[in-house]
Parts: structure tokens; C-alpha cells; sequence
């Protein structure tokens, strides 16, 4: 079987004593979309730093395109491309000053910079504003420009840092569009989100990171299937919401409605609910995605650094 | 939307000295072009040593008693003030790298590690060349006349650029322990400071005790002394050598400083 692109074996990294990754474990193949998703705190960033050779780990291995993070840095920066959680373009030039800058330190061919530089800029629809500063760009455009330089130089793998997070819903959209031409050309993709929607649209694999610690990893549907079957949901006038398990077929509903007939329930609204991530998450970490940093009872859970 | 190619690439041989060298290059120029587009900042670090160069030739200069006519003796103080002050703001530049994720951006890259630093130190010398011409221009103009031959204006400019490369580097090490760009442009500040307490603007006899000794240990104090020495043409005595010796200790100490602070892990 290939190796695969990115493995971590035992990964371990503490800040001023606490713990933040405490023997992470994660596989991806060529080709594979693998969202990493955990609420704040939950390990996600340090994962990346350590990934991208920004931090090194305490204990642990990873090898990313198989060259390993501590001892083959160089290699492992040209096979990796990062997009963290703040655009890192330079304000102070233009969007196309920026992409050539990129290509340069890519090592695109001299003659081929101008090139590739236009057809970045054309991809990710900033032509138009190529001769303008960065600093008139908004908030949607530089995230793309952020998007355009770390894929100029055609990494093996692609990581993103929560990269919808304060996007609008068109450039969220567009976003996803890139990540599945990215995998459509053979990419890797590894991404960090908290929205499970995310995880859910465009991820093959989904691996929950809670507490330094991943405690689910499959396909999104499989970690749907371990918190149970679908349900009919009911809110009754009273205020009550009731939930009655279904296996979700057509026969199966008409006996549930059937029996809430029976019982002369007085319902307002009705719908067959199938588990979403959020209820696996729920199920697997014992609390919502996102809010491990604002539970008191969790208030000493390391916070992770930018 | 697809026509562009995506395909990764094999990954690269490890980069060799040529790439690095182009790398810097690269990154140079970035922060040379940078310098030009803050005009506001470069206009400052030209108007301010000029409407001091004013001042103190047409306001306080009749009252300064320095044996010569006083343009001749400050010119020297405003040639540091300029140069010092140009190099403060590296510290600005670098703060604001380090804030906004760019540094780990091109940390991340196969990029040799520091070329981003020796970028800002790079622009801020040609910064200087130019600042620093024009503040001698204008002191051309008001009446500075100087007795150097070509070889003291060389060793002039030589002391110069030692004393931009040591206050550049003391700026980056600033940048890159500041808390963000607002908080190291607090180190200009410092730095403007610095030959007002030294021989540059008043013969350091004239000051209380206390103050003398300060200004007499001040780095400036030989700096200025061998700059108007090369400048009027007067023997400089063993001011060249001391001054740059301080700016070479200078530039050692906050060099390493530097790459310590930018290896940190954070």
C-alpha cells in the first residue's frame, strides 16, 4: 500500500506544562480530503504548526509526503503548503506584487512568473483588483489571495486553518469549490474546522479532536451511524418536544405517526431527523463542538496559541 | 475555473546556496518596495532631521557656543539623528510581519530562515542613502561647509552605514519581541532620543556632571566627534576607530539576539 502523505504517530506538544496534544494519531492518503475538527482549544492549530514546521513536537513522530518534520524540514516545506487562520499577504503590495513574490520563492522559472502569477490571480477572480494594494481588499478577497499563493507552487498537500471562519457564505462556497479542484488534480487536502457542516461537505475522512486527544476517526457517515438511527421529532402545542426512534423508512414513519395518533398527541410541527455531526460529536465528547472553552467545568482545558 | 494547473508537483530537491541567495533577493525586494509605498513614513524621516537641522541652525545656534560656526558643527548630529531614525522604524516593519502571520508563512516555505529579516535590514540601508542625501543636501544649502577630501567622505559614509547596520539590527530584535507594530514604533522614539545626550548637538564639557559622564559613555559621542572630524577635515584622532568598534559590538550582539528571537519557538 502507498504511504501515505501525512501520518502522526503519538504526536505530543505541552505549553508552560499543559498538555495541548497529548498522543495524536492521524493517516491521510493521496487524494484525501481529512478534516480535523474539535471546538477551540481542542488541538486543531497546534496540529498544523507542528505539520508545517512552525513548532516542533515534544514527543511523537510526523512525516508529511515522507519526510519527516523534525529532521527534513526544507523538504517538508516544499511538499506542504499552509493557509492559516489570518491572511498572510502583505498589505503593502498589490495582489499581483504578492503572487509573484510567491512565485518567486517557489522557484516558479523566471519567465514563467508573470504567467502564473495572472493565472492565480485569474482563478481565484482577483484580476480585476491584481494593481491594487492589499490593503483596500476585503476580508473575502484576501483569504483568496491567501489561497492563491499557497497554491501556486502546486503543493503535494494543502493544509487549511479554519479557513471559512468569518468568510461569507459566497466566498465559503467558492472555498469548498477550490478544495475539490485541488483533490480533483490529486491533492491532499488536511483542513481544521469547527463547522461540522464543513467537515461534512467536503472531507472523506473526519477526525475528532477533543482535548488534545482524537476521538473518532471515519467517514462523516460512520460517525453519524455510532450515535444511532434517525427519529421522528415532535413539537407538541404544550411546548414539549418528544422523539420517537424510526428506522427512517416510509413503512416505519406511517407506524410511528400512526401510534402518535393512538396517543391523541396534539403536534404543531413534525420531521423525521437523521443524527447530524453535531449529535456525533455531542455523543463522542460528552459537550457541543465549540464550546469546551466557555464551559466553567472544562475552564482549564490549554488554550491553544495563534 | 479549472484550466489552471493544480497538479502537485514532485516535491523539489532541498534548496542550495543559489536559491537562497535568490530567496533574499526576492525578499529584498519585497521590503524595498515596501519603503515605497509608505512615502509618509520616508517624507518624515526626511522633514524632521531637516526642520531640526532649521531650528538649530537659525534658533538655538547663534546662542550655542561650539568655536565654529554652528551648521558645521551639527550637521553631523542631524546626519545620526536621520540615519538613527531610519533605522528605528525597521522595528515597525518587523512587528508588523510577525503580527500578521506573514513570518509563518514564509517560515513554512522552503525559504532560508532570517531571509525576511535580512530583506527589512537591506531596505532600511537604501532608505538611509537616500534620507541621508537629502539631509545633506539641505544642510549644503543653508551653509554647511564642509573640508572633507574624497577619502574622508568614504570613511564618513563607511562609519555611517556600520552605525545604520548596528541601530538596524537592534530595531529588528525590537520588532520581533514587541507585542505589534504600535508598540515598537515606541522605539523610534527611544532612538531620536539618544544623541541629544551625547557631543552631537552641544560640546559635552558644557553639561552638569552627571549628564557629562552619560553623554561621554553615549556611542554617539565618538560617532558624531569622528563624523565632524572627517567632515571639516580636522585629525580625527582615535574617534573612527572607537565608534566603530561600538557599532561592530553593537551589531554582533543584536545580530545573534535576532536569530535567537526569530528561531524561538512558539
Amino acid at each position: 500500500m502507498e504511504e501515505p502523505v501525512i501520518e502522526t504517530r503519538g504526536l505530543r506538544k505541552a505549553y508552560g506544562g499543559r498538555p495541548v496534544l497529548d498522543g495524536v494519531d492521524l493517516t491521510v492518503r493521496r487524494g484525501q480530503v481529512l478534516a480535523l475538527l474539535g471546538p477551540n482549544g481542542a488541538g486543531k492549530t497546534t496540529t498544523v504548526r507542528i505539520l508545517s514546521t512552525l513548532v516542533a513536537p515534544d514527543g511523537g513522530t510526523a512525516r508529511v509526503a515522507g519526510f519527516d518534520v523534525r529532521t527534513e524540514a526544507a523538504r517538508v516545506r516544499a511538499a506542504l503548503s499552509l493557509t492559516g487562520q489570518y491572511a498572510a499577504v502583505d498589505e503593502l503590495l498589490t495582489g499581483e506584487e504578492n503572487v509573484r513574490l510567491a512565485a518567486r520563492l517557489a522557484h516558479v522559472p523566471r519567465r514563467q512568473v508573470r504567467e502564473r502569477a495572472a493565472e492565480m490571480l485569474a482563478l481565484f477572480d482577483l484580476t480585476d483588483a491584481a494593481r491594487r494594494t492589499v490593503r483596500t481588499y476585503s476580508g473575502g478577497m484576501r483569504r483568496r489571495l491567501d489561497l492563491a499563493v499557497s497554491l501556486l507552487s502546486r503543493p503535494q498537500v494543502l493544509v487549511l486553518d479554519e479557513p471559512t471562519t468569518g468568510l461569507d457564505p459566497r466566498s465559503r462556497a467558492a472555498l469548498w469549490d477550490v478544495v475539490r479542484s485541488v483533490v480533483a488534480a490529486g491533492g491532499t487536502v488536511l483542513l481544521t474546522t469547527q463547522y461540522l457542516e464543513e467537515a461534512d461537505a467536503l472531507a472523506d475522512r473526519v477526525a475528532v479532536i477533543d482535548r488534545g486527544v482524537v476521538v473518532a476517526d471515519g467517514t462523516a457517515a460512520e460517525l453519524k451511524a455510532a450515535v444511532g438511527s434517525a427519529h421522528v421529532e415532535l413539537a407538541l402545542a404544550d411546548g414539549r418536544t418528544e422523539r420517537l426512534a424510526t428506522d427512517g423508512t416510509v413503512g416505519d414513519v406511517r407506524r410511528v405517526l400512526g401510534e402518535v395518533e393512538r396517543r391523541g398527541l396534539d403536534v404543531v410541527h413534525w420531521q423525521v431527523r437523521t443524527p447530524t455531526l453535531d449529535d456525533a460529536f455531542l455523543a463522542l465528547t460528552g459537550h457541543d463542538a465549540g464550546t469546551a472553552d466557555r464551559t466553567p467545568a472544562l475552564a482549564t482545558t490549554a488554550q491553544e496559541p495563534r | 475555473m479549472s484550466t489552471v494547473d493544480l497538479t502537485p508537483r514532485p516535491v523539489p530537491p532541498p534548496p542550495g546556496p543559489l536559491d537562497a541567495a535568490r530567496d533574499t533577493l526576492a525578499l529584498v525586494g519585497r521590503s524595498v518596495r515596501r519603503s515605497t509605498r509608505q512615502l509618509d513614513t520616508l517624507l518624515l524621516a526626511v522633514l524632521l532631521p531637516v526642520v531640526l537641522l532649521l531650528m538649530f541652525v537659525y534658533v538655538f545656534g547663534g546662542a550655542i557656543s561650539t568655536g565654529m560656526e554652528y551648521v558645521d558643527f551639527v550637521v553631523p548630529a542631524i546626519v545620526l539623528l536621520t540615519a538613527g531614525y531610519g533605522a528605528a522604524t525597521t522595528a515597525v516593519d518587523v512587528a508588523s510581519d510577525m503580527t500578521n502571520g506573514i513570518v509563518d508563512r514564509f517560515r513554512s516555505m522552503p525559504v532560508p530562515a532570517g531571509a525576511v529579516l535580512t530583506g527589512h535590514v537591506v531596505a532600511s540601508l537604501a532608505r538611509n542613502a537616500v534620507s541621508t542625501a537629502l539631509v545633506v543636501a539641505v544642510a549644503l544649502l543653508v551653509g554647511f561647509d564642509p573640508a572633507a577630501s574624497a577619502g574622508d567622505w568614504l570613511a564618513a559614509a563607511g562609519v555611517l552605514v556600520v552605525y545604520v547596520l548596528a541601530l538596524t539590527w537592534v530595531a529588528v530584535a525590537i520588532g520581533l519581541v514587541a507585542s505589534g507594530p504600535e508598540a515598537a514604533s515606541g522605539f523610534t522614539f527611544v532612538i531620536l532620543f539618544l544623541p541629544y545626550v551625547s557631543s552631537a548637538f552641544v560640546p559635552v564639557g558644557t553639561m552638569p556632571g552627571v549628564l557629562e559622564t552619560v553623554a561621554r559613555l553615549n556611542p554617539v559621542t565618538p560617532t558624531s566627534d569622528a563624523l565632524r572630524a572627517l567632515l571639516l577635515g580636522m585629525p580625527v584622532g582615535s574617534t573612527v576607530l572607537v565608534a566603530l568598534a561600538w557599532w561592530a559590538g553593537v551589531l554582533v550582539v543584536a545580530r545573534v539576539a535576532s536569530a535567537v528571537l526569530f528561531r524561538r519557538q512558539r
